[in-house]
C-alpha cells in the first residue's frame, strides 16, 4: 500500500472511532466552554476593550482544549500494544503521523467552528477587519498547534505522568506561533494594522516544524 | 585527570578573580548610569556563554541523532544544564540593572522575552529528561533539543514587532558605538573567564556522566576519587 493509502485507512479508523465514542470532541467542547465562562469573570466581557483581548482569549482557550484531544491521540494505541504492532509493520512511520495530525486537525477545527459563534455572542464581538482572513489564520494556527502537539504527544507517552508532560514541552515551543495567531486575530478583529506579517510567520512556522516532524517522527516512534 | 582538573580549576579561578578586579575596580565608571553599569561585565558574558552552550547542545543533539554516540548525549546534558544556569544569571542581572536605569524591573521587550522563552524551552528539556521513563531518553531529548533550537528564530522574529527597549548593541552597532578601551578589556576578560568557567563545569558534568570514559578507568580502590 502507498503512503497515501495507509494514511487514509489510519485516518478513517481514527475518525470512525471518534464518531462512535465522541471522547475527544465532547471533552474539548466542554473544556473550552468552561474556559470561556471562567474568563468572563476575570474582566467585563461586553466592554469595548474586550475586542482587544479577545484574540488572546480565543486562542488560549483553543490551545488548552486542544491539549485534551492531543493527550488522547496515542493513549488509545498503547492499549493492546497497537503501537508495537505498528512499529514492526512495514508501513511508513510518517503515514501514522500524518493521519494522527490530520485527525487532530479535524477535531480541533470542529471545536473551533462550534465555539467561534459562542465567543462572538458571549464577548459581543464582530470583525472590523476582513473576516475571511480569520479563516486563513485559523487554518494555519490550528495546524501549528496540532502538528507539533501530535509529535510531542508521541514523545510524552514515554514519560511518567504523561498527561502533565505534554503541555510542559508543547507550550514553550508553541509560544511564537501563539503570539502570531493572537496578534493576527486581534489585528483582524480590531481592524487596526495588517495581519500579513503574522500570517506569513505562521505559514513559515508550519512549514519548518512540519518538515522537522516528518524527518524525526520515525526516530521517536522507534524510541522504546 | 584529577591533576588536570585542579590545574584548570586554579587557572579559571585566577582568571575570574582578575576579571572581577577589571570589571569592578579598573574599568572607568560610566557617565550617565554610574556604578550600576558594571553589571554589564557579568550580564553580557553570561548571555554569550549561555547562547554558545545552547548552540553546542543543538549541534551535539544532531550528532547524537545521527550516530547515537553516548558521549554526544553526555555533552548535550551538561551544556543544557550549565546553559540554563547562565541564562538564569542573565535573567537575574538584567532586572537588577533595569530597575535603577529604566525604573522598572521587567518589560516585555524583544530581547528580554526571547531570552525568557529560551530559558523556558531548555528548562522543559531538562524536565523531559528527568521525567522520561524509557531507556530512550537521549533520543527523545535530542529531538526536543532540535525543536527548541529551531524555535529560536521564530521567538526572536515574533518579538521583533514589539517595541524594543533593550539597549542597542554597544559593539558593532554602527557609528557611535564602541566603548572606552579599559571597558572593552574588562568585558573581554570577563567573557574569557565566563567561558573558561562554563567549560570547566561542563567538562566536570561531562566526565561525570559520560559512559565508558569513567567506567574504563574505574578501579575499586579509586572509587572515592574517580569522579573527575
Amino acid at each position: 500500500m502507498s503512503l497515501a493509502e495507509i494514511t487514509r485507512v489510519s485516518l478513517a479508523k481514527d475518525l470512525r472511532l471518534e464518531w462512535r465514542s465522541k471522547d475527544a470532541i465532547n471533552s474539548m467542547l466542554f473544556f473550552a466552554l468552561l474556559v470561556v465562562v471562567i474568563f468572563s469573570f476575570s474582566f467585563d466581557p461586553t466592554a469595548e476593550e474586550s475586542r482587544h483581548i479577545a484574540g488572546g482569549l480565543i486562542w488560549v482557550a483553543f490551545l488548552f482544549a486542544a491539549v485534551v484531544a492531543l493527550n488522547q491521540t496515542w493513549a488509545r494505541e498503547l492499549r493492546n500494544q497497537v503501537l508495537d504492532a505498528y512499529r514492526v509493520s512495514p508501513a511508513p512511520a510518517n503515514a501514522l503521523f500524518i493521519s494522527k495530525a490530520v485527525g487532530n486537525f479535524i477535531f480541533v477545527a470542529v471545536l473551533e467552528t462550534l465555539m467561534a459563534p459562542l465567543f462572538m455572542v458571549f464577548y459581543n464581538l464582530r470583525s472590523i477587519g476582513p473576516a475571511y482572513e480569520l479563516v486563513v489564520v485559523a487554518i494555519l494556527a490550528t495546524w501549528a498547534l496540532v502538528a507539533n502537539g501530535t509529535f510531542f504527544a508521541a514523545m510524552s507517552i514515554r514519560t511518567r505522568s504523561r498527561e502533565v508532560m505534554l503541555p510542559l514541552i508543547l507550550f514553550p515551543i508553541s509560544i511564537p506561533a501563539l503570539l502570531a495567531m493572537v496578534s493576527a486575530t486581534t489585528a483582524i478583529l480590531t481592524g487596526e494594522g495588517s495581519a500579513r506579517f503574522w500570517v506569513v510567520l505562521l505559514a513559515v512556522y508550519d512549514v519548518v516544524f512540519t518538515t522537522v516532524c516528518l524527518l524525526l517522527f520515525e526516530t521517536v516512534l522507534h524510541a522504546e | 585527570m584529577r591533576r588536570l582538573f585542579v590545574i584548570l580549576a586554579l587557572l579559571t579561578f585566577g582568571l575570574l578573580t582578575f576579571a572581577l578586579y577589571e570589571g569592578v575596580v579598573a574599568a572607568p565608571t560610566e557617565q550617565t548610569m554610574g556604578e550600576v553599569q558594571r553589571i554589564f561585565y557579568y550580564h553580557v558574558p553570561s548571555a554569550v556563554t549561555a547562547f554558545t552552550l545552547f548552540l553546542i547542545n543543538f549541534v551535539v543533539s544532531i550528532i547524537y541523532l545521527a550516530r547515537r554516540s553516548p558521549r554526544a548525549d553526555a555533552l548535550a546534558v551538561s551544556t543544557a544544564e550549565v546553559g540554563v544556569v547562565f541564562c538564569t544569571v542573565v535573567l537575574v542581572t538584567g532586572p537588577l540593572w533595569a530597575r535603577p536605569v529604566w525604573g522598572i524591573w521587567w518589560t516585555w521587550d524583544a530581547r528580554l522575552t526571547s531570552t525568557l522563552l529560551l530559558w523556558l524551552i531548555y528548562v522543559s528539556y531538562l524536565i523531559l529528561r528527568r521525567y522520561s521513563t524509557s531507556g530512550q531518553t537521549p533520543v527523545i531529548a535530542a529531538v526536543l533539543a532540535v525543536f527548541g533550537f529551531l524555535d529560536v528564530p521564530f521567538v526572536y522574529l515574533a518579538n521583533r514587532l514589539f517595541r524594543t527597549q533593550h539597549p542597542q548593541p554597544v559593539y558593532f552597532g554602527g557609528p557611535g558605538s564602541g566603548a572606552d578601551p579599559r571597558m572593552t578589556f574588562a568585558l573581554l576578560m570577563n567573557m574569557a573567564a565566563f567561558f573558561a568557567f562554563a567549560a570547566l563545569v561542563c567538562g566536570c558534568a561531562f566526565a561525570w556522566s559520560a559512559p565508558g570514559r569513567t567506567l574504563k578507568k574505574l578501579r575499586p580502590w579509586k572509587l572515592c576519587c574517580c569522579r573527575m
